[in-house]
Parts: structure tokens; sequence; C-alpha cells
């Protein structure tokens, strides 16, 4: 079973009382208004979808019910570090950021196929 | 036809467990969904007669009254003495919500050398003593459904559990019970 590091239970709990919430760390336009419909796209449905390093939302649902954030390895599942939401993206130091983007689209893979 | 609706205890009638952990349905309580920010906690703490714990999976107790930690800006109170808490909640100042979930939920009592085992059947919560001490509290899962767990004892624990959960848990510990008890 993964443990999953709570920083305002502060301490490890069961995969079992979390949820998962997304991608962290996307900034909502200060005017939805405003954007064009691709701009609205991009914000919206467009996600990385790294292989390795990722920052998500997390929330403890079963247990103190917070929304706070995580960086784990897309690939092996391991957490590397838990912060509670609101606080800025951690040094993580001798983790590299993920760089070989995954094609796993649709159109990445699927796209010329007739 | 009856002039008025009786009112069912949800575990009337349920017994069961095992010498090494007894099973029972608690008693009538009324209970309290308290949620409030870091500066109404004196003000409530003052009108409840409790001071409500600020730390992790901690509790306060007086004369069958408890305030258990679920969140940071989260309490479950709990009477044994079926106090009216949401009243004495609005003697507070200060802005909070208070919701009376006196009936929402039940509570089966576990109690014995191996009450801990029996919990820990269907639950996936670390209840060592060294994590989770006599007065430690934590909403967690059981089985399928979400608990809140209560270490009242050395040997004696409280689950609390929704209402309509309550035989499904019951039957639950009441099997985890036999079980430690082989
Ligand atoms: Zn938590």
């Amino acid at each position: 079973m993964l443990l999953i590091y709570c920083p305002y239970c502060e301490e490890e709990r069961s995969e079992l009382e979390f949820r998962h919430g997304g991608d962290a760390h996307i900034a909502r336009p200060t005017n939805i208004a405003d954007i064009t419909d691709e701009e609205f796209e991009a914000f919206f449905f467009l996600r990385d979808n790294p292989k390795g390093l990722i920052f998500e939302r997390w929330r403890h649902v079963h247990g103190c019910g917070r929304f706070f954030n995580a960086a784990r390895d897309t690939v092996s599942d391991k957490f590397f570090a838990s912060y509670k939401a609101g606080e800025p993206k951690p040094d993580l130091p001798g983790i590299s950021p993920a760089t070989e983007k995954t094609v796993e689209t649709y159109e990445a893979t699927e796209g010329t196929a007739k | 036809m009856a002039e008025q609706a009786l009112r069912k205890a949800p575990l009337g009638g349920f017994h069961g467990g095992s010498a090494a952990a007894h099973v029972t349905a608690a008693g009538p309580a009324t209970r309290l969904s308290l949620r409030a920010g870091a500066d109404a906690v004196s003000a409530l703490s003052k009108a409840l007669g409790l001071d409500l714990p600020q730390k992790p999976k901690t509790s306060a107790s007086a004369n069958g009254r408890h305030a258990l930690w679920l969140g940071p800006d989260e309490w479950l109170l709990i009477d044994e003495n079926e106090a009216d808490l949401a009243a004495l909640a609005a003697k507070a100042d200060a802005l909070h919500s208070a919701v009376d979930v006196s009936h929402r939920n039940t509570a089966v009592l576990v109690a014995g050398a191996r009450a801990a085992e029996a919990i820990a059947s269907a639950s996936p919560h670390d209840l060592s003593p060294k994590v989770f001490p006599v007065g430690a509290c934590a909403r967690t899962v059981f089985g399928k459904i979400e608990v809140v767990i209560f270490r009242t004892g050395e040997q004696e624990y409280r689950v609390e559990c929704w209402r309509s959960f309550a035989p499904y848990a019951f039957a639950l510990l009441a099997e985890g019970a036999e079980d430690a008890g082989l």
C-alpha cells in the first residue's frame, strides 16, 4: 500500500484516504471573459502529462479533508515531497525535472493513421 | 395508527465480538460538526467548556463531552450526556459553522485486549500506541466506509460512523473481533 504524507495531519497515511486532484500550480486567468477560446482550452484542458517529476494536487478526503500539493514521479509512483496548498514548489535537490514528454496523445500516435 | 413516530436506535439489538474484543453499540449522544478559523477557537472553547484541540489527531475530554480534531479547522464534538451542543456553540461571539449531526452518526464501542486488531482487520490506520495513544482520534476508512476512530482507553476504542452504515460497521467489527480472538 502506498503511503502519502499529509502536511496537515503531519504523518504518512494510507493511499485509501486520498483522492488525486490533477495538476497543481495552474494559474487561473484573472478575467476569464477576456481570454480567447484557444487560451481557455490551454488553461482548462491541456496538461503536460510528463514522464517523471510532476506537481499535483491531492485531497486527504477521508482524513483531514484538506487539499495539498505533492511532487511525485509518474513512473515509479514515488512521492518526493508534500506541502500545504498555497506554498511554492519545493526545492528537490538531486531530482531532475521531467524532460521527456510522453507522446501518448491521439494526435501524436494516431494522427496520421487513416 | 400511531400518534407519534418512534425513534429507533440504529444498532438496537446488535451484539457480537469475542472474549478478546467486545463489540457493543454506544449509547445515545449529541454530536456537532464544528468548523471555525483559528481566531474563533478561544471563544468556542469557552462556550463549549473544552479546549478545542489544535494538534493533529488529538482530543479534549471532560465530563462525557469530547472534542475531536478532524482537520485544521474542523472538530467533531460528542456529548454522552446529550447536552445541546449547537446551543452552547451559539453562545460564542465568533464566526463559526455548527451543524447538529447527533442522528447522522452512531458509534460502535470496541474494547478488550485485541480491540485494536479487530479494528485493524478492515482499516489501514496505524493504531500502535506510539502514534495512536489514549486520546488520539482520526477520520479514516474502515472497509468501504468512512469512520472516526477515537481511542478512549488503553484497550478501548469508539468507532463513529454514519447511521446508515452502522450495520455494516458493526458486522465487520464483530467479524474482526472474532478473528482477533482465534
Ligand atoms: Zn490530512
